[in-house]
């Protein structure tokens, strides 16, 4: 706890260079991973990170030094050079693009440590730090590692923001978007660039066993929150941001251990959270509207059965037993006892030691319901010739659909019909 | 039977496209008038978006040229306007009705600027043209097919183009939305626009187009409506004595052989 405060009042200038640097590396790869996920390219962010290991490590070997000027620029070749490959394996050979991205994936990583670990066998003293980018040291953003790598977010931040127009009609019509004139091969060009920049980038921080996740994940779990490309775009940079300083934050408490895996799981309970909490599009909120449903169609089940019941004998307003109910139709106990007190608490029913009996607001629903359900009977027999005994399944279900306009309109077309192809008679 | 345009929009020049390595359009000559709302009919896979792609430069030709106005496509890119198939892109595309229509305005924004309240007022107006001015702030994910494609038409109408090549635009959608969408593509042709559709339903396509282009891999026939709708060339687009042009297509597909000798 002591840790977190001292951390978090940022007095020590290490700190803050370190938080800065998390924010805008992260922040910055999850915007321009927005663009990634909407084109669905998942998969080639993944064979990029991993492609770029060998340009860093050939860097390393050629210059002598981990002037993070120069490993950015090995990294950036070779993380091209992987998605010139699998375009030429896509377009040269029979093998899908999967099948091309796993190859180019695993031999370039299988190169890249290959070399890491020859150079950690080199004696080489200036190598110490370099297996760093495997899994991400944000502590290591500091001096000219930080201004070189915040430079790169920001030129990143700024292509995005004066492209975004360009961007977003690449990703949802790039074929209409070449036709009015747009320079699309360039644009192409640009967004792969500013990819495998972001990935170059966001690997000190992350490491490029887990970039991928960083470049998919925010806009993934944004993509719950709304509707809107903008939207997303900022919200998965704002989620990539504090995954960053969570990130800045192990690293700073436990200096040993790799941020990587941290900021991935970070961003990984963020998005799990989206998928399940999400309004709309979430998991929960999608059960609940299908629980409502459930409820809705059992409602007005039970109505139209206590309906018909008061149909048979005339009596619609007198008491029934729960028997009485299971008689017309069974219900699971549970169900239609819950269901039961539903319609109290809405006011359509009433009880009295254990028997129900309908309000007037409840009588008049259950009518309507009964009334839609012959509706359609005799609309499925006399406008699609639907033998009168293969209509009830279907009136089941569409009797909960009808909204009052149709119901408006079936009425009309079929002339207020006296009964329905059972001969029983409609209510209104 | 072909009837040549007098005063043509479209040249098509002895084209020929090929698709994945197998030719699918062989030789197409012949030239669309100006200010007719022209339906392209044949039987699936008879090459009738491949035509368009290719007039639209989304294809890489084998031979021939497509002149539009009598200049190059990228000299009238501005007075083009195009309508793909409802399913080539994803609907699921987090973005607002509004959005889309935006987007035909963007040819003509060009590079980095932002569309302006007037690039709106336009979206708007197109938008009420197709009766969707409701729909303004709507989720893309939540229209229907039919209102997808005016959506897709508002889009093309903000171009405010000279020329509108269509893909299907009257495939799944619903009676009212029929009606709606060919009021609109006849209002276009009276006022001088040209309207080329790829159109898949023989019987409606009597009624709808003014002038036809009969395809199937090859051009049968194209002209006015009543030169060319007749039994005799209705049947040699949709009969089965193509057989032989098909599957020479696919021996040059699997032998790899380029549609046309370089030297």
């Amino acid at each position: 706890m002591e840790l977190f405060f001292e951390f978090f009042s940022f007095q020590d200038a290490s700190i803050i260079s370190v938080v800065i640097g998390s924010i805008l590396l992260t922040s910055s790869s999850a915007v321009v991973g927005t663009f990634t996920f909407l084109k669905k390219k998942a998969l080639l962010g993944d064979a990029v990170a991993h492609a770029v290991l060998p340009g860093i490590c050939l860097a390393f070997i050629l210059s002598g030094t981990k002037n993070p000027l120069i490993l950015i620029i090995g990294a950036f070749i070779t993380g091209w050079l992987s998605l010139i490959t699998i375009d030429f394996i896509g377009s040269r050979t029979k093998l899908k693009e999967d099948t091309a991205i796993a190859l180019v994936l695993s031999v370039f990583f299988g190169v890249g440590i290959l070399m890491l670990t020859s150079i950690q066998h080199s004696g080489n003293a200036a190598q110490t730090g370099l297996d760093s980018f495997l899994f991400g040291n944000a502590a290591a953003l500091i001096g000219t590692d930080l201004i070189v790598f915040a430079f790169v977010s920001l030129v990143l931040f700024g292509v995005v923001s004066l492209l975004f127009k360009e961007m977003k009609i690449l990703a949802f019509d790039p074929s209409f978007a070449q036709v009015i004139g747009l320079p699309v091969k360039t644009l192409e060009l640009v967004l792969t660039s500013i990819t495998v920049l972001a990935v170059v980038t966001g690997i000190q921080a992350v490491g490029v066993v887990l970039m991928a996740a960083m470049l998919i994940t925010p806009a993934a779990a944004a993509r719950f929150w709304t509707q809107n490309v903008l939207h997303m775009t900022l919200i998965a940079g704002v989620l990539g941001a504090f995954s960053g300083l969570a990130g800045a934050f192990v690293s700073y408490s436990a200096p040993t251990m790799p941020t990587g895996p941290w900021i991935v799981m970070v961003i990984s309970i963020i998005a799990l959270i989206s998928f399940f909490l999400a309004p709309k599009r979430g998991i929960l909120s999608r059960n609940l509207q299908q629980r409502s449903l459930r409820h809705l169609i059992m409602d007005e089940n039970l109505l139209k059965e206590l309906y018909h019941i008061g149909e048979k004998d005339n009596t619609p307003f007198k008491e029934r037993s729960i028997a009485a109910i299971m008689r017309e139709r069974f219900f699971p106990e549970g169900q239609l006892k819950s269901g039961l007190i539903r319609l109290k608490r809405k006011g359509f029913l009433v009880n009295k030691d254990g028997r129900w009996k309908f309000t007037q607001l409840g009588y008049e629903k259950g009518q309507r319901m009964v009334k839609l359900h012959r509706l359609w009977e005799l609309y499925l027999s006399e406008y699609l010739k639907i033998a009168p005994d293969h209509v009830h399944e279907d009136a089941e279900t569409i009797e909960h659909v009808i909204t009052p306009e149709l119901e408006a309109r079936l009425e009309k077309m079929l002339a207020f019909p006296e009964t329905d192809p059972h001969e029983k008679k409609i209510p209104y | 039977m072909k009837v040549e345009a007098t005063n043509p929009a479209v040249e098509f020049h002895d084209l020929t496209v090929s698709y994945d390595k197998k030719p699918v359009l062989w030789n197409i000559d012949m030239t669309l008038p100006q200010g007719a709302l022209i339906g392209i009919v044949g039987p699936n896979g008879a090459g009738k978006s491949t035509l368009i792609k290719a007039a639209m430069g989304l294809l890489p030709l084998g031979s021939g040229y497509v002149r539009l106005f009598n200049q190059s496509l990228d000299e009238v890119r501005h007075r083009v306007s195009y309508v793909p198939q409802r399913e080539s892109v994803d609907w699921d595309f987090p973005t607002s009705v509004l959005d889309v229509v935006l987007m035909g305005r963007y040819g003509k924004l060009g590079l980095f600027r932002r569309p302006s309240n007037t690039d709106k007022e336009i979206a708007m107006n197109c938008l009420k043209k197709v009766g969707m001015e409701a729909f303004t702030k709507r989720q893309i994910s939540q229209l229907s097919g039919g209102q997808q494609q005016r959506v897709f038409l508002a889009r093309a109408l903000a171009q405010e183009a000279d020329i509108y090549f269509m893909d299907e635009p009257f495939a799944g959608v619903d009676a009212a939305t029929e009606s709606a969408l060919l009021g609109i593509l006849q209002g276009l042709a009276k006022e001088g626009k040209t309207v080329v559709v790829v159109h898949h339903d023989l019987q409606s396509a009597a009624e709808f187009f003014d002038w036809i282009v009969l395809l199937n891999l090859r051009l049968v026939a194209c002209g006015p409506i009543k030169d060319v709708f007749t039994n005799k060339l209705l049947q040699d687009t949709y009969g089965g004595k193509l057989t032989v042009l098909a599957e020479v297509g696919e021996l040059v597909k699997n032998r790899e052989i380029p549609s046309r000798e370089k030297y």
